[in-house]
């Protein structure tokens, strides 16, 4: 009994208590009904509204992010494309100067050949002069039929004899005049084939010319879509910088594990230099920073070279340098290239002799016999730990290439993201201020069902009342008109 | 001219901001480790080689490693075989091991047996030596059977400060009475266990194992 709480009227029976406080706190509750009615309601204002706003806040926000990130995309696109007709117009260029410069030569040429060959076409054309008028005659006698007189028929003979002679040197001259024109035909072939080849060379130089054209011709199609700001020019642009963005991910990466590999290359020897007892942070060696110093100054000087040789545009200012100056840099960023390469070559000899000397002493604090190495054998793993030592810096020069796309594309997928994860949350806002706002009607419906019967009593009390003029008796005035 | 100082001041910027970073705690390591010689102990000497061995080939640039005797009375230098911080380059450190590894052998091949054992003096002998190295991790190894066997005038029963050190008992080997009576052996390990921790070792450990010594420097 005395272990009982204070709250229970009947000791033992924690329900009937509780039925019989709430009976009791029922015609106060009742009373209470419109302020907490109120408070619920004040309460999904309180929390809903601010949500509301905020959403509303960030859908703006996102929205005029979409807007800068679109304008930023549409300038990248406009100058991107405008780099590229630029760099359209300049092949033209240097196909114009280097094909269509001898274009008179080639003229000239052309026209001298076709004179040529008409001139031996001409000559062809020329045929051996007709037989003499006597042949006519002759023909006509001929024609006299051989009576049996032996006179006649002698003069014929003697006749037909100096036809036939007549016959074998026409044909000789006619044989020996088709001789001269076989042999002018066969003089024309050269030309002809090199007339052949000119024409084709000049064909293929307008073909290529054509194919520029074409290539501009598409360009300025985007770039005119760009300038009008089509909603396809920008989902192109978007989708362009996306498979930009994973692809320059992608290499970096790659470029990112040659980096380790070199690392691995010159911690060792670094040690050697710098002392291996010297700590920057509780496991970073001074040694390891030393390394990553030199990788990373390598990685710059690659950037420099990369940018003074102008592949890429990260800095603005080297490429606003004077031509002397520019070519100094890109010399000074090489000859710095070229020096550090030698040192990780070094390094990685040295690499590879600390290790050995690591393992002969290994071994002898093991008492083993050390194992019999062929010296020509071993000295291929050295040999390409050089090599390595060597290559790793210039081909770490290269990373600038995928760094600018990276960076350039990283703006427009960022944007897109940050425009992405802002309208989500402006979303999910608005969702838990609705929640909110129904949650405090759903409490008020609940409140209104615990104290149901004095709700009821209420209804019953209106219903029997006389109606007002205008409204029949027994109309509900239920939970929505207190409320 | 602007350009220039400030093409000037970017390594010296460098310079002073890696100094500033650094790390002043220490991360070295420090061992010393003590060679019971006494009759009961001494046919183990020689396996004191392979814990050497170990540590020289486990030991970074940088750290210290001393090898020292356990005597009749062991709080003394001269007790010292060998001691060594190896230098910060890995070429030296090499070079610094093999000698101590050919100080130490020819300790081993010729030990010399002692009447008593002072393992507190070694103790003490030990944590000054550690302490003076201002290593960050420090170490004591015994190599021993942890029978202390002092003579009448030799006085070690008061407080020793083992403070921020690591001990560990290498090789307990049982004696005779140990095998009549368990009981020997393990009290005598927790004697000591409990006056090395009261002297604020931040670890006692025992390994008997020898093949087993990767844990002789891990916490």
């Amino acid at each position: 009994m005395a272990d009982s709480p204070f709250w229970m009227i009947w000791p033992g029976n924690a329900a009937l208590s509780a039925l019989a406080w709430f009976v009791v706190a029922m015609p106060f509750l009742y009373a209470a009904r419109g302020p907490v009615h109120a408070l619920l309601r004040a309460l999904g204002q309180l929390a809903g509204g601010p949500l509301r706003l905020g959403a509303r806040a960030l859908l703006a926000a996102a929205h005029d992010l979409r807007e800068r990130n679109r304008a930023v995309l549409l300038a990248q696109g406009l100058e991107e494309t405008q780099e590229r007709i630029a760099r359209e117009f300049e092949r033209v260029a240097a196909l114009v100067k280097r094909d269509l410069e001898g274009y008179p030569a080639l003229q000239r040429r052309l026209l001298d050949e076709i004179t040529r060959v008409e001139e031996d076409y001409r000559k062809c054309g020329e045929v051996p002069p007709p037989p003499p008028e006597w042949v006519d005659a002759v023909a006509a006698v001929a024609k006299i039929k051989p009576n049996g007189n032996e006179l006649v028929q002698r003069l014929l003979e003697e006749i037909n004899v100096s036809i036939k002679a007549i016959h074998d040197k026409a044909i000789a001259e006619y044989r020996r005049a088709y001789q001269a024109r076989h042999r002018i035909l066969d003089g024309f072939m050269p030309f002809w084939r090199s007339l052949d080849r000119t024409l084709a060379h000049a064909d293929r130089k307008m073909t290529s010319l054509a194919d520029r054209a074409a290539a501009i011709d598409a360009q300025m199609e985007r770039f005119e879509a760009i300038v009008k700001k089509s909603d396809r020019a920008e989902h192109a642009l978007t989708l362009s910088a996306l498979t930009q963005f994973f692809t320059a991910t992608v290499v970096l990466l790659v470029a990112a594990g040659g980096a380790l590999i070199n690392f691995k290359l010159i911690a060792l020897p670094m040690s050697e230099m710098v002392g291996a007892g010297d700590y920057l942070t509780a496991s970073l060696r001074t040694s390891e920073v030393a390394a990553l110093v030199i990788i990373f100054v390598e990685a710059t000087m690659g950037l420099f070279l990369m940018e003074t040789l102008r592949i890429t545009r990260l800095f603005p200012r080297i490429h606003s340098l004077p031509e002397l100056q520019r070519r100094r840099m890109m010399w000074a960023a090489f000859t710095l290239l070229l020096v550090l390469a030698g040192v990780e070559a070094a390094l990685a000899l040295m690499r590879d002799m600390l290790i050995a000397d690591k393992q002969a002493l290994l071994q002898s604090l093991a008492a083993t016999r050390p194992a019999a190495t062929d010296g020509w054998l071993t000295g291929i793993p050295t040999a390409g730990q050089m090599l390595l030592g060597f290559i790793l810096p210039f081909a770490l020069a290269f990373i600038a290439v995928p760094l600018e796309s990276f960076i350039t594309s990283a703006r427009t997928v960022g944007g897109a993201a940050l425009v992405v994860l802002t309208r989500t949350t402006a979303v999910l806002m608005r969702v838990v201020g609705n929640l909110i706002r129904q949650l405090t009607k759903v409490l008020a419906t609940l409140y209104d069902i615990l104290i149901v019967l004095p709700l009821l009593a209420e209804r019953w009390a209106k219903s029997v009342r006389v109606p007002a003029p205008g409204r029949p008796a027994g109309v509900d005035l239920g939970v929505g008109e207190r409320s | 001219m602007r350009r220039r100082t400030f093409l000037a001041a970017m390594p010296a910027l460098a310079l002073a901001a890696g100094a500033g970073c650094a790390d002043p705690r220490s991360h070295a390591q420090a061992v010393y480790l003590l060679v019971d010689t006494s009759g009961t102990y001494a046919s183990e000497v020689g396996k004191s080689q392979l814990i050497v061995n170990y540590l020289l080939g486990t030991l970074q640039p940088g750290d210290s490693l001393a090898v020292a005797r356990v005597r009749s009375r062991s709080f003394s230098e001269k007790d010292i075989i060998a001691k060594a911080t190896f230098d910060s380059r890995p070429s030296q450190a090499n070079a610094q091991k093999r000698a101590f590894k050919e100080r130490v052998e020819a300790f081993t091949a010729t030990p010399q047996g002692s009447a008593n054992t002072d393992i507190t003096g070694g103790l003490i002998q030990g944590a000054q030596y550690l302490n003076e190295t201002g290593a960050g991790r420090k170490t004591i190894l015994i190599f021993s059977d942890m029978q202390e066997d002092l003579d009448r005038s030799t006085i070690r029963n008061f407080p020793i400060d083992l403070k921020d050190i690591r001990v560990v008992a290498v090789n307990v080997v049982k004696l005779r009475t140990d095998n009549l009576d368990p009981r020997r052996y393990l009290g005598r390990l927790a004697d000591w266990q409990k006056r090395v921790k009261s002297a604020g070792a931040t670890e006692w450990r025992v390994i008997n194992d020898l093949d087993h010594l990767d844990s002789l420097l891990r916490s």
